[in-house]
């Protein structure tokens, strides 16, 4: 069966697109930052000595690994509005995304604390740093410098999976999509462009990541070989 | 007596290093050569060339009455011919010695399973362990290892073999019952040549020494000569070890 | 709306949670025999086949799978194949498990050392030979735990066709909260019961992981 692709038909739609885009990538910066700061503070936890808040923090990156992230966008926007607490879209998806990215940012920095070998602890607290200092100077930064390229590459597949906030009707990339093909009956179509866009701002993501990593790791700029 | 291994004039460059600048040597039927030289003198890159696994620039190559200087070269039929044995052994970790031994024969040679027993053992007696038949690789010394590598080698009936510093990864104490092994060999008239560092080896086994240096065939003769060096370079070499 | 969490919801819930498993297993295996074909290509020597495939992978990696879904969903309605659901996300599932289970078997081939590949070649194995014989039986090994891993991810991936109608579990608890809304509560069960499905293979997938990493220190 022969099938006319209509692109052209899309092209008074670029800036819904545009549009959506922004907000995908909006919305994926946003839980990046807090995801890192949740997954820090959680893989701390699960070191810490303190066993109810490790104990907590490890149930936490268990239930979200091992839950649909649908599910988890179901259970947290209807449940709160259930409870009487409506959030604008926007917050519930950038929550559902900080929830869910904190976790897999959890196990990837804690995984790059477990190689960190104990003597260098040691020749810290020798040396008279405080844990604060010590955990800052010795433990995190390397850490962060080894993991970076996982961490990078799983906050790229959160903007990728950022589109199942579409779900509950968040206007990013997906969710325009679904719009323009309902008006425009042009649903094949509008769904390759969307992949391509898509496709484009992961390539750019990891472009950006690059950078940064370069930016924020001097000892990488300079030897350019993995820590 | 024919050639088995004729090389002449071979080029190897690794990008813009050239490794191999012109060497020439033959190698006859029966004939056991020890090549020796220091590291990065180019004795194991000629090595590599005789069987392509490295593929070379410029020269004439014929192993075997397979002219291998060229791109539409057999290689499966040039590799029944010449066997190899590496520095780290290459077992397969995952198969018995047995297993490691008659892979190539019943694949390549279509033997037949019920036969291929027979023919593990036989290969094994020859290098003395048979006992070790249904052993996996790791529960072996890497002398006994290295042992079951030649004997795998063995099994292909190859009319040259090739031994890439076979001893170097061994610890001291091991490396004289795979040298005896070799020895073995070597006088039930198999081609054999040698990549080696063992100078009594060389001395004592080798029909010929080949010396290189700086990617060049650098002083060759009987393992005599290793007694009584020609070139300052050879004279060097003897006296500073490796 | 209105009423109360009973037995019937929970069998429904149950009903749809082993529709995931189907579709889990339907698209584990048809991903597996693709994402067989994707290592092959990635570790072809013919440079064509290992730069196909490697867009085809980065093409995959870089577009959610959610687009994915639609893509082949209305794709192959407007070419006129009407695809029931359970199908338009098994392909999907495939497209997707395929990109990834490829990519991760291709670091297990190139993981084996090279050394393996020639001294297969001394004796004169031929390529396909060594790959069957000498290659695969090792990498193996080394994929198991990752290999168990994706399947977690596949498991979860399963909850986006509830999006094309397909009543699997994330659909059967949409279902049944439109009639109670009682969000907390249903969704709060399919996500036990998605928990119940996945913990034990991350557990197996980590404890394979384990042992083959105990076992690569005591044999160096």
């Amino acid at each position: 069966m022969k099938y006319n692709f209509d692109f052209a038909s899309l092209q008074e739609y670029w800036p819904e697109f545009l549009r959506g885009a922004l907000m995908t990538l909006e919305m994926t910066v946003i839980a990046c930052v807090f995801g890192l700061v949740i997954g820090v503070l959680c893989a701390i936890g699960r070191r810490g000595k303190r066993k109810w808040l490790a104990t907590l923090c490890g149930a936490y990156v268990e239930i979200v690994r091992n839950t649909p992230y649908l599910i988890q966008i179901f259970f947290i926007f209807f449940g709160l509005a259930s409870a009487g607490l409506k959030l604008p879209i926007f917050a519930a998806a950038v929550l559902t995304m900080v929830f869910n990215v904190g976790a897999y940012t959890a196990e990837i920095v804690r995984a790059g604390m477990d190689t960190i070998h104990p003597g260098q602890i040691e020749a810290a607290e020798a040396l008279g740093l405080s844990t604060p200092q010590i955990y800052w100077d010795v433990i995190l930064r390397p850490s962060l410098e080894r993991v970076y390229p996982s961490l990078s590459g799983q906050f790229v597949l959160m903007m990728l999976s950022s589109s199942v906030t579409s779900q509950i009707s968040a206007e990013e990339l997906t969710g325009v999509a679904n719009s323009v093909q309902s008006e425009s009956f042009r649903s094949f179509e509008t769904f390759i462009v969307v992949a391509v866009l898509y496709f484009g701002m992961a390539m750019m993501l990891k472009f950006a990541f690059h950078l940064f990593g370069q930016a924020i790791f001097p000892r990488r700029r300079r030897l350019g070989t993995p820590l | 007596m024919s050639a088995v291994v004729k090389l002449h004039d071979i080029h190897k460059s690794f990008g813009s290093v050239e490794v191999l600048k012109g060497v020439s040597f033959e190698i006859a039927k029966g004939e056991v050569v020890a090549i020796i030289g220091r590291s990065g003198s180019g004795k194991s890159t000629a090595l590599r060339c005789i069987n392509r696994l490295e593929t070379i620039q410029s020269g004439t190559l014929e192993v075997c009455g397979h002219r291998i200087d060229n791109e539409a070269v057999d290689l499966r039929a040039l590799r029944q011919d010449v066997g190899m044995v590496f520095q780290s052994y290459n077992l397969f970790p995952h198969l018995t010695v047995e297993e490691n031994i008659t892979l190539a024969p019943r694949r390549v040679k279509k033997l037949a399973n019920r036969d291929a027993r027979a023919l593990a053992l036989e290969s094994l007696q020859r290098v003395g362990l048979a006992e070790k038949i249904d052993a996996y690789p790791e529960q072996l010394s890497g002398g006994q290892q290295q042992r079951v590598a030649i004997a795998r080698s063995l099994a292909m009936q190859p009319k040259v073999m090739l031994f890439d510093e076979v001893t170097s990864a061994l610890d001291p104490q091991l490396t004289g019952e795979v040298l005896r092994v070799m020895e073995t060999l070597a006088r039930g008239g198999m081609t054999m040549v040698v990549v080696t560092h063992e100078m009594a080896f060389a001395r004592r086994v080798a029909n010929r020494v080949i010396f290189m240096h700086q990617g060049k065939v650098w002083e060759t003769g009987p393992g005599d000569m290793l007694a009584d060096p020609k070139t300052p370079e050879l004279r060097d070499f003897i006296s500073n070890g490796l | 709306m209105g009423g109360s969490f009973t037995v019937n919801h929970l069998i429904y819930l149950l009903q749809g949670m082993m529709w995931t498993v189907v579709l889990s297993a339907l698209a584990f295996a048809l991903g597996g025999v693709a994402g067989f074909g994707v290592m092959l290509m990635r570790t072809a020597r013919t440079r064509l086949l290992r730069q196909i495939s490697f867009v085809y992978v980065q093409l995959i990696q870089g577009t959610p799978l959610l687009i994915v879904l639609f893509v082949v969903y209305f794709g192959l309605g407007v070419v006129g194949i009407e695809l029931p659901p359970l199908l338009a996300a098994g392909v999907s599932l495939m497209v997707y498990s395929s990109a990834f289970l490829g990519e991760i078997w291709r670091g297990c081939v190139e993981a084996v050392p090279r050394t393996q590949w020639e001294a297969s070649e001394c004796l004169a194995l031929t390529r396909w030979q060594t790959l069957v014989d000498v290659i695969l039986p090792q990498a193996a090994r080394i994929a198991t735990p990752p290999t168990v891993g994706f399947l977690v991810q596949v498991m979860k991936s399963t909850s986006l066709a509830s999006v094309v109608g397909f009543v699997e579990l994330t659909r059967a608890a949409q279902v049944v909260n439109n009639s109670l809304f009682t969000p907390f509560l249903v969704f709060g069960i399919a996500g036990v019961l998605y928990f119940a499905l996945c913990y034990p293979l991350s557990r197996w997938s980590r404890s394979l992981e384990r042992k083959l990493n105990v076992g690569r220190r005591q044999a160096a």
